[in-house]
């Protein structure tokens, strides 16, 4: 490893899913990790830890996961990429610093391995219970962005997706994967650098003296980023704030526009944000939703229940949040019912039965975690959503 | 409210910024520190009486006198009354979550070890909600200048005990008197591993601004432990009603004494303050302990 010298491992490799992860992250720019281990994401520092020191990075292995989740966000304002990783408990204690970064739009990534909760829950096994906390575990008003990869093949290249949109719309951006995918081993290809694609954040093209941090000129919802260091003097703070980066908390007259440009500069581009893969949905009378590890179980499934006559297809979320309401709200109206597995007890379904708005008959398959779905219970949901009474 | 074209900004233009900012130089005139500060924020927050406006001067005057380029100077506070000097410092200035201003210092000074980091926050931020945060920071030697101002108590919530209240403390949650054992900060830090410890009280200034002076030019993890009145807060519940009446009590209670063992110098209510430098001693840094691991192994 000691040969790549801009970083980047190129080739094809029987990879782990958290390795992936890191080499993606290596790939994208990122050289800072703040981390604390905790399985299932500890491999993930792990790689960090041997491969950063080696592209002239810095890992460290903070005190907890809200030390972690704050030197990301100091590393980033020193300009660097960074990241951290974690699982449930350590999610948990990241969503107070993470609304920080959100507050402060500090571009950096926060990879969640998803295991079984609440609280301890099942340290070693698979689930996607977090996928809520990702959306509104921290307090406040604010919209996110967090992307549910499939393979190791994914996970590197949605980590590196991830960097890309973190840059891009100056937020810490979440890829929220689970045991399963981490701890799988897979063909994984690094692509030759030149082939990566990766996006740097804005700086402001002003002098220090016309540069307000938080301004952003008509038509834009991102400001430019300047950095300790930069010669700019900025202020920044947690406090809700005006164009200076100053408190302004007496009143809501700088609360409004803050949090209305926090929650618009993602959800008013949607469009160049989110990732959806379809399969088999032109004709289709049902169609599965389902994203992640659990989308990987529909697909047998699927192909069982084709053979029985039945039209379905795959609607696969790459991008969960911003939650993709239009492109639900259409195949709502064009299928008759909409069947959606996911490892947790019913969380994304929510959203899918909001935004078909009663078009299509919307059915979950939870799973508590631990495990992965018995194809056969999402063969029976696909049935039972198709008609075919039992199941059977 | 129309949110579409220019609705994200505020009514104020950059201009009427600076328009504002001529008028109170016009009213005030100049102060010799108003170059390090954000004087379109001035007036601050702090009470008649607190410490943190002679604990801001001398630390201004202590940058100065470091010769530090101050482009490449970074204050960052937590939360409470001192976390609101980042707010006021003109510096690339963060002002972060309770307790979390060393994590986040640490990585700025990773993510750019060219940067002097300070970390300008209180003793309830610092050592009670943060206290993990400082024990680590200091472990590694990061490295990095911690200020913390202890008024014993949490100011800007209204005057509630924390980890620093002094047994028999009167807080508005401690009515009866505190009665859990409170901690030392500077010997908290110096068995930490912090190579760099001093306490002042806001009373002895000159000796403050130089300790100060010294801990930004330590490299390594430093700590200055300020000393400073709470009128509000803790004050006037120890017959302290005036900023000048704990003035006065530093006066007659303050003990300089360099070197003494940190562990000797507990604070308790009506007892002596022991001032002084506890520790200044060199150990490699947190980047240096990296350079050189790394080096002997990847460079052979």
């Amino acid at each position: 490893m000691k040969g790549t010298e801009n970083g980047v491992l190129s080739g094809e490799f029987f990879m782990q899913g958290d390795i992936a992860c890191a080499e993606g992250a290596i790939c994208a720019g990122c050289r800072f990790f703040g981390g604390y281990p905790i399985t299932p994401a500890t491999e993930v520092a792990q790689r960090m830890s041997e491969r950063l020191p080696l592209v002239d990075g810095i890992y460290i292995q903070m005190e907890d996961e809200l030390a972690s989740m704050n030197a990301v966000l100091g590393a980033s304002w020193a300009g660097q990429k960074a990241m951290t990783a974690t699982s449930g408990p350590g999610f948990s204690l990241m969503m107070e610093n993470l609304g920080l970064g959100i507050m402060l739009e500090t571009p950096c990534v926060l990879v969640n391995v998803q295991r079984g909760g609440p609280s301890t829950g099942l340290p070693t096994l698979v689930s996607q219970s977090d996928m809520m906390q990702a959306r509104w575990g921290s307090h406040g008003d604010y919209s996110t962005i967090a992307l549910a990869p499939s393979s190791p093949q994914e996970l590197f290249d949605l980590t590196i997706h991830a960097f890309n949109l973190a840059e891009i719309y100056r937020t810490p951006v979440l890829v929220m994967t689970d045991a399963e995918v981490g701890h799988m081993t897979e063909k994984v290809v690094i692509p030759p650098l030149e082939e990566i694609e990766v996006v740097s954040r804005r700086k402001p093209t002003v002098p220090p003296e016309e540069y307000l941090p938080y301004r952003v000129e008509p038509g834009e919802l991102v400001p430019p980023m300047a950095v300790a260091g930069d010669g700019y003097r900025i202020h920044t703070t947690g406090l809700t704030h005006d164009e200076r980066g100053y408190p302004a908390t007496a009143d809501d007259s700088a609360q409004w526009p803050l949090v209305q440009r926090l929650i618009d500069k993602i959800e008013k581009n949607k469009d160049d944000i989110i990732v959806l893969e379809e399969e088999g949905l032109d004709e289709a009378e049902v169609a599965v939703v389902s994203y992640g590890m659990a989308a990987r179980t529909a697909i047998w499934p699927i192909q069982m229940a084709r053979q029985e006559g039945i039209r379905v297809g795959l609607l696969r979320l790459v991008t969960v949040w911003p939650f993709p309401d239009r492109q639900i709200r259409e195949l709502a109206g064009r299928v008759e019912s909409i069947v959606v597995p996911e490892i947790n007890m019913g969380q994304i379904v929510r959203e899918v039965k909001r935004c078909a708005e009663g078009q299509a008959e919307v059915s979950s398959v939870p799973h508590p975690g631990g495990g992965i779905h018995d194809p056969r219970k999402v063969l029976e949901a696909i049935r039972r959503a198709a008609g075919r009474e039992g199941g059977k | 409210m129309d949110l579409e074209m220019n609705g994200y900004r505020l009514d104020k233009s950059l201009e009427q910024h600076v328009e504002a900012e001529g008028l109170r130089e016009d009213v005030h005139g100049r102060h010799p520190m108003d170059d390090l500060l954000r004087t379109d924020r001035l007036p601050h927050i702090w009470c008649p009486g607190c410490g943190l406006g002679t604990a801001l001067t001398c630390f201004l005057s202590a940058l100065r006198k470091s010769g530090l380029d101050l482009d490449l100077v970074a204050v960052v506070s937590g939360i409470g009354c001192t976390g609101r000097v980042a707010g006021y410092v003109r510096l690339d200035s963060f002002h972060t979550t309770p307790g979390r201003a060393i994590p986040f210092a640490t990585g700025l000074k990773l993510g750019n070890p060219d940067l002097k980091v300070v970390v300008f926050s209180g003793d309830g931020d610092l050592v009670t909600i943060g206290g993990n945060h400082f024990i680590h920071a200091a472990r590694r030697n990061m490295d990095m200048t911690v200020i913390c101002v202890n008024n014993f108590n949490y100011g800007m919530t209204g005057g509630q005990a924390g980890a620093t209240t002094p047994i028999g403390g009167i807080t508005t949650t401690s009515p009866y008197g505190n009665y859990e054992y409170p901690f030392n900060v500077s010997a908290l830090a110096a068995a930490s591993g912090a190579v760099y410890v001093a306490r002042w009280t806001v009373l002895h200034a000159r000796r403050l601004e130089r300790s100060m002076t010294e801990a930004l030019l330590k490299p390594g993890f430093s700590l200055v432990e300020v000393i400073s009145p709470c009128p509000t807060g803790f004050g006037r519940r120890h017959k302290q009603r005036q900023g000048l009446d704990t003035m006065r009590y530093y006066h007659e209670h303050g003990v300089i004494r360099h070197g003494t063992d940190p562990r000797d110098t507990d604070i308790g209510l009506g007892g002596v303050i022991i001032e002084g430098k506890f520790v200044d001693v060199d150990k490699p840094t947190f980047l240096e302990q990296r350079s050189r691991r790394l080096s002997q192994v990847l460079d052979r």
